[in-house]
């Protein structure tokens, strides 16, 4: 156990931060892994069936012209909001018997300069990064090279992030 | 059962969709202590793949290996949706929308993207390129700036009531509306 905090640590050079982080304390196994499968299948099959990968929804919705994508989204929200405040409120454990983590979000300028970023892509792409592997999964193969794409801008920022405002 | 499956196979009204994608919030939380998003998989994906001695991606990737592991089951879900759960009606869009992308030039409105520009060959044109390959790269790019998407802002952030979780999430749509109404028209002049 103490060999591997070394490891981490001598490989590790900036704290970590993320924002889908792995709070888990213990290792998982791939079996394990198999549970994030099947939730990933089932919000893929979402995306799918509410329309949500389709490149006219997120035009319709930029437009005002349809409720359908501020439905999904408001509602997600309220459900998840729901879920935090029940799980916070009654300290509600992780089938391993954790109790949650929970992350503040510092501001930073990077919220408002990435997210205008962001936005602009989506509307163009009309995909945000779930949507991305529901509309490859979807035989829409053009999209792979959005993807790659995506990749590569994540990469540049990487590269770029200390010279950038944030 | 028949009955269940021709429901299933309609296309979901947002009362459905939105609660189901919400309960990923608590469902990731419970069975792993996961917080929900998307994006950070871009960014394993070039640590796990081009680390370039970058130090944004220098961590321990496998650690995260999870979400890898739950995009490939977002596009697993869409095989299945697509060739099992498919939809046997025509698409339904807003008249609107028809009207303003048919004022750009878009005809074809018979799936749910636009046969005029999702194509392989389209790809290799400048409308593809720019639609492609220069949107995925705002989309990897502003998502990373922006610390997460919409699944890892929008949902997960403002669930757990964090305002810079709803000031990105205000800037995601200025970004687009600015994007489909004031740069897109002029994207659509130029081929």
């Amino acid at each position: 156990m103490k060999n591997i905090q070394e490891i981490q640590n001598t490989v590790i050079v900036e704290p970590f931060v993320c924002e889908a982080p792995n709070d888990m304390k213990v290792a998982e196994s791939w079996t394990d892994n198999i549970k994030y499968l099947v939730v990933g299948i089932m919000f893929g099959i979402v995306f799918v069936k509410a329309e949500i990968i389709s490149w006219f929804r997120i035009q319709e919705m930029f437009r005002l012209q349809s409720f359908h994508m501020y439905g999904v989204i408001g509602s997600a929200v309220v459900v998840g909001m729901i879920s935090v405040f029940l799980i916070k409120k009654f300290n509600i454990k992780t089938i391993a018997g954790e109790t949650v983590d929970f992350h503040p979000k510092k501001f930073q300028k990077g919220q408002v300069y990435g997210g205008l970023i962001f936005g602009l892509g989506w509307a163009i792409t009309g995909a945000c990064p779930g949507p991305l592997f529901a509309q490859i999964g979807s035989g829409y193969v053009v999209v792979i090279a959005t993807l790659l794409s995506a990749v590569a801008g994540t990469w540049v920022y990487g590269l770029l992030k200390d010279k950038l405002p944030n | 059962m028949k009955q269940i499956f021709e429901f299933i196979i309609q296309p979901w009204p947002w009362y459905v969709a939105g609660p189901l994608i919400g309960l990923t919030v608590p469902t990731l939380l419970l069975i792993g202590n996961k917080s929900f998003g998307i994006s950070s998989s871009l960014r394993h994906v070039c640590a796990a793949c081009f680390p370039a001695d970058i130090p944004f991606f220098k961590y321990d990737w496998k650690k995260e290996i999870w979400n890898l592991i739950f995009v490939l089951g977002v596009f697993f879900g869409g095989v299945i949706a697509t060739n099992f759960l498919e939809n046997p009606n025509t698409f339904v869009l807003s008249e609107a929308t028809i009207n303003d992308l048919k004022a750009l030039g878009i005809k074809d409105f018979s799936g749910l993207m636009p046969a005029d520009l999702f194509s392989v060959e389209k790809l290799f044109s400048i409308k593809g390129l720019i639609f492609f390959v220069f949107g995925g790269f705002l989309v990897g790019f502003g998502t990373r700036y922006a610390g997460g998407c919409t699944s890892g802002h929008a949902i997960m952030g403002l669930s757990n009531l964090q305002v810079p979780s709803l000031i990105a999430t205000c800037c995601f749509m200025v970004g687009g509306f600015t994007m489909t109404h004031l740069i897109m028209p002029i994207i659509f002049k130029l081929f």
